[in-house]
């Protein structure tokens, strides 16, 4: 199958700071690609570009085989920010309505993506009394009624408790068997064993490609904290001192 | 979540139809009025005391109210509606919101086109308040019909609307994007020919004057004030004040970058 998102050597500047280094990697479809690092280490730039809304330096994106940013794309690719991007003086409702009339897609979708996200409850409520954790549903709310073909979400699970956080995880693979192709930052080791394929981000270079077990074979531990570490140690002893 | 997985086949939307997505906006932008009651009241409330004031301070001379009372229903709704647009404006650059609104289908005249008509319905509700308190409690008197100081009134604030747009995106934070009111308004009120007559500027000053939308706006409903039915000049005064509207939605556009770094 042709790959979802093919990027070739992207580099991307903000102010007078490289953020990302000559990036190359492709998300195969249909899976969950994790994407991670540590805070700072240019996961959300990286997302920003791939959705089209970055200044890039150099390179090329391609998604869904179109230029990353392509207005056909807009319906086919959903985005969600770390930070959650939703209407804090409205409703649940009205929020995943208006995203929803923007695709195109009816109340119906609108209000079954809020179910699905499980805040079907707290669909009257502003979006402004709700917990942090409601709120980045909600917001997720707003994307997955479009029935992206490719969704990127920005550290989705930030700040949910342990069981959301397995529930949304789950939905991630439900999403992806249906033939959604899923790219989650995560600063937190722990759900890079979730992934299907993992990109490993570390101060704009990618220092990894690969499967969550061909990652434990390669670095020889079964804890992903800890191959990430022998990932960077490696790379770093590669370099000249 | 106590749903079931979602287990929706991507894609197959039809795609929204352009006008829907500015109605789409411009419901939104309502529905956040809607939540927010004492927005509504102070937009609806305080021209109208503001213009009770002046009543009061010209009591001994209502023919100075008639004439300063009738220019003020032009300047609230383009003051209030640029502060209150470039604050909105500016919470969707800062929420995120916009961010987001750019990666969806939504056109960007649609984004703003769909403020525009929001707000602007916004400012006609605020301008029939006002008008009705100014002529009827009042005694505000022009000699024109008060049915084309309310249009004047809705076509400025569409002004305002638009203008507000267009500052906010130079507006990095609250602070500059409330400071922009002073620096755009502000010369516009002063040089309208409220507080002196233009006929009496120096000539660079009635240059500027000529240039700035605000004028036209105060021209048309001085020509109200002094005649009984609607003249050519009003209606140009009028064709202007929306032009400069346009031309400012338009700039807005243009500003609105999709990427940024």
């Amino acid at each position: 199958m042709d790959a979802a998102v093919t990027v070739t050597g992207l580099v991307v500047d903000r102010g007078h700071r490289r953020v990302l280094h000559d990036l190359a990697f492709v998300v195969p479809p249909g899976q969950v690609t994790g994407l991670l690092g540590p805070s700072g280490s240019g996961k959300s730039t990286l997302l920003r570009a791939l959705v089209g809304v970055q200044v890039v330096r150099s390179g090329e994106i391609t998604v869904l085989g179109r230029p990353a940013g392509s207005a056909s794309l807009r319906s086919r690719v959903g985005y969600v920010t770390q930070a959650p991007s939703v209407y804090a003086d409205l409703t649940v409702r009205e929020n995943a309505r208006f995203f929803a009339s923007l695709y195109g897609a009816g109340s119906a979708a609108a209000d079954r993506a809020v179910a699905d996200v499980g805040l079907g409850d707290a669909a009257g409520r502003l979006v402004r009394d709700l917990s942090s954790g409601q709120m980045g549903r909600a917001s997720l709310a707003c994307a997955l009624l479009a029935r992206p073909e490719v969704l990127l979400l920005d550290e989705p699970t930030v700040g949910l408790d342990p069981v959301l956080r397995v529930e949304l995880w789950e939905q991630f693979h439900a999403l992806a068997a249906a033939g959604t192709t899923l790219l989650v930052s995560s600063h937190v080791m722990d759900e890079a064993g979730r992934c299907d394929r993992l990109l490993l981000l570390r101060e704009g270079r990618l220092l990894a490609d690969s499967t969550p077990a061909a990652l434990r074979a390669r670095t020889g531990t079964d804890d992903l904290e800890e191959a990430f570490l022998r990932v960077v140690r490696e790379q770093q002893a590669e370099l000249p001192a | 979540m106590t749903a079931a997985p979602a287990v929706v086949r991507p894609g197959g939307h039809s795609h929204a139809a352009p006008g829907a997505t500015t109605l789409a906006v411009t419901g939104r932008v309502l529905r956040q009025l809607r939540h927010d009651p004492r927005t509504i009241a102070l937009l609806l409330v305080v021209p109208s005391l503001l213009l009770g004031l002046m009543d009061a301070l010209w009591t001994e001379q209502p023919q100075v109210f008639d004439r300063v009372g009738l220019v003020m229903l032009a300047i609230f709704p383009f003051v209030v509606m640029f502060l209150v647009t470039s604050i909105a404006m500016l919470r969707e650059r800062t929420s995120g919101t916009l961010e987001r609104l750019l990666t969806t289908p939504l056109p960007r005249p649609a984004l703003l086109l769909g403020y525009g008509a929001g707000f602007g319905l916004a400012a006609a509700l605020q301008a029939a308040v006002t008008t009705a308190v100014g002529f009827g409690l009042l005694g505000l008197e022009t000699a024109g019909p008060v049915g084309w100081v309310v249009v004047i009134a809705m076509v400025d604030a569409v002004l305002g609307v638009a203008l507000g747009l267009l500052c906010s995106a130079f507006a990095r934070s609250e602070f500059q994007a409330v400071q922009f009111m002073p620096v755009v308004v502000l010369p516009q009120v002063f040089l309208c020919g409220l507080l002196v007559p233009r006929e009496l500027m120096a000539g660079w000053l009635q240059a500027i004057s000529d240039v700035l939308p605000l004028t036209y706006a105060v021209d048309a409903l001085q020509e109200v004030g002094s005649h009984p039915a609607a003249t050519g000049r009003m209606a140009v005064d009028l064709a202007v004040v929306a032009g400069a509207a346009l031309l400012a939605l338009v700039l807005a556009a243009a500003t609105l970058r999709r990427r940024t770094s």
